[in-house]
C-alpha cells in the first residue's frame, strides 16, 4: 500500500531545516506553489539556499519568504518581476547572494542533477560574463562551457492532478520546472488541485511519474498570486 | 545627430511588418519581448508560423480578450496568451532542447548593442547598482538557427546602437544574422555591415551617420 498524501502544508513541510535548499517551481506566477510556500513562511526554516526562475512579485509566495529574511542564497535567471521590489532590496543590502544562470542553462542543470549526470558541456554563454572563468572545451570547432548538475534537499511544485502514488499532470504553462525540479531533490512534495486514487490518471498521459514525487498535498483551490497582489494582500 | 528629426524612418509595425516578409512559411519562431512580439501581427498572406515560447508552449496564439487570460497560460513575458489548435506544453529541459539543439528555424530579439561581427548585447547595462536578469536569450542566441535582431537605428538618445564593438556586456558573439532597424535592413556579413534594404526616403549616407561602424551598400 503506497499512499504519498499529507494532510496539511504544514505537515508537508515540517522536516525542513535551516540551511536547506529548495527548488521551487513556477515561472512568474504560473505554477507557483504559494500554499507551500506560505506553510514554510509559517514553519520558520532559515538561511534556505531557493533555486527558481524569478525571485516573486508583491509580498506573497516566493517574495514573501524573501521579505522575511528565510533565503541567503537564491539561484535564479530572472530576478526582476513586474511588482518585483522584495528582492531588488535584499540584493544590493548583501542578505541575499544571488547565482544567475541563463534559463536553458538552469534547467539543464537541474535536469542533469535529477538524471544522475554531474556536469554537462553547454554552447550557452560562451563569450559572455555569465561565462568567465568556466572550463571550456572544444568540440567540432565550437567552444562549450562546462556546466554542473543541481539538485537540492526538497522541491516543492503545484500539479492540477496528482494520484496517491504521486503521478502527477500539470496544467498549461504552469509546468514549466517543475517535472525536472521532481527528480532533482531527496524529498519532492506537490501540492495539486486534486488527489485522485490509482489508476485514475491514464498512463500514457502521465507527466511526472511517482517515483520522483514524495508527498502530495490536496489544495483544491490555489490562490493566484496576481490576484493576492490585486487584492493588496501581503503575506504572513 | 542633428538630422535625426528629419529623417522619417519606419514605425515599430513596419518593422514587425517588414521583417515577417522574411519568414519562410512553416517555420518554429521564438518572439522575444518587446517590438519582436509586435511581428506575429503581420503574418504575410499564406504562410503560418509556429510561435514557441520558452516557458514552455509550441502554438502559442494571441492574447485573450482583457478579462479571459488564465494565469497559468502565459508567455515568457508572463503576459496571457492562447493556445492555438495544434499546440503543445512541455517542460523547461524540453523547451531549451528545442533552442539550444537547433530545432527553432529563427529566434527575433531585441537590442542595445549589436557589432559588426554579429556580437549581441541586450540584457544588461553592467552597471553595478543593476539587478542583472538574463532568461533564456544567451540560449536562444547559442542555439537557434538564425537570429535576427529587430531595434530601433539608434538609443533615445541618438547614440548609434550598430557598433564596431559592444560596450555593453554580451549576451552572445557573432550570432546576430540581420538587423531590421527603422531606417533599413542591414545583413552582418564577415567583412561587416552591409544595407540590404533602405527604408523609402532614407538615403544611405544618413544611416551611415546614424550607425557607428562602416556600412557596405546593398549588392546590386
Amino acid at each position: 500500500m503506497i499512499d504519498k498524501r499529507v494532510v496539511s502544508a504544514a505537515e508537508a513541510v515540517a522536516d525542513i531545516a535551516d540551511g536547506s535548499s529548495i527548488m521551487i517551481g513556477g515561472f512568474g506566477e504560473a505554477g507557483s506553489p504559494i500554499e507551500l510556500i506560505h506553510a514554510l513562511i509559517d514553519q520558520g526554516a532559515s538561511d534556505l539556499t531557493v533555486i527558481s526562475n524569478n525571485t516573486g512579485s508583491g509580498q506573497v509566495g516566493l517574495a514573501a519568504l524573501l521579505k522575511e529574511r528565510r533565503v541567503s542564497k537564491v539561484i535564479c535567471s530572472f530576478p526582476k518581476t513586474l511588482n518585483s521590489t522584495v528582492f531588488p532590496e535584499l540584493y544590493r543590502e548583501g542578505f541575499t547572494e544571488l547565482e544567475l544562470v541563463p534559463q536553458g542553462t538552469l534547467a539543464e542543470r537541474i535536469r542533469a542533477g535529477g538524471a544522475g549526470v554531474p556536469a554537462f558541456y553547454t554552447p550557452t554563454a560562451v563569450g559572455t560574463p555569465l561565462g568567465e572563468g568556466k572550463e571550456s572545451r572544444e568540440f567540432d570547432g565550437r567552444e562549450y562551457l562546462l556546466e554542473y548538475g543541481l539538485t537540492a534537499d526538497y522541491t516543492l511544485i503545484k500539479g492540477l492532478v496528482a494520484d496517491i502514488h504521486g503521478n502527477v499532470l500539470y496544467n498549461k504553462t504552469a509546468r514549466n520546472f517543475a517535472p525536472i525540479m521532481a527528480s532533482a531533490a531527496d524529498v519532492t512534495i506537490v501540492q495539486a488541485t486534486t488527489v485522485v486514487e490509482p489508476g485514475v490518471i491514464d498512463p500514457e498521459t502521465v507527466v511526472t511519474p511517482g517515483i520522483f514525487v514524495d508527498r502530495v498535498l490536496e489544495v483544491a483551490e490555489p490562490a493566484h498570486e496576481s490576484e493576492l497582489i490585486a487584492a493588496g494582500e501581503c503575506y504572513p | 545627430m542633428s538630422q535625426q528629426a528629419d529623417t522619417k524612418g519606419w514605425t515599430r509595425e513596419e518593422m514587425a511588418q517588414r521583417l515577417a516578409q522574411d519568414i519562410p512559411n512553416g517555420s518554429y519562431v521564438n518572439l522575444g519581448i518587446g517590438i519582436p512580439e509586435l511581428v506575429a501581427r503581420f503574418v504575410p498572406q499564406g504562410r503560418m508560423f509556429i510561435y514557441h515560447t520558452e516557458n514552455g508552449l509550441l502554438g502559442m496564439g494571441p492574447s485573450p480578450e482583457e478579462g479571459d487570460g488564465d494565469p497559468e497560460l502565459i508567455n515568457a513575458g508572463k503576459r496571457h496568451v492562447t493556445a492555438n489548435p495544434g499546440a503543445a506544453y512541455f517542460h523547461h529541459a524540453d523547451s531549451f532542447a528545442m533552442i539550444r539543439g537547433g530545432h527553432l528555424d529563427l529566434s527575433v530579439l531585441g537590442a542595445m548593442q549589436v557589432s559588426q561581427h554579429g556580437d549581441l548585447a541586450n540584457w544588461s547595462t553592467g552597471k553595478p547598482d543593476a539587478i542583472p536578469a538574463v532568461g533564456g536569450a544567451m540560449d536562444l542566441v547559442a542555439g537557434v538557427k538564425q537570429v535576427f535582431v529587430i531595434t530601433q537605428h539608434c538609443t533615445k538618445s541618438g547614440e548609434p546602437k550598430l557598433v564596431e564593438s559592444c560596450s555593453y556586456p554580451l549576451t552572445g558573439r557573432g550570432i546576430v544574422n540581420r538587423i531590421y532597424s527603422d531606417l533599413a535592413v542591414i545583413d552582418v556579413t564577415p567583412e561587416g555591415f552591409r544595407v540590404v534594404e533602405l527604408c523609402p526616403g532614407v538615403d544611405f549616407q544618413s544611416v551611415q551617420e546614424r550607425t557607428g561602424a562602416p556600412l557596405l551598400p546593398a549588392e546590386q
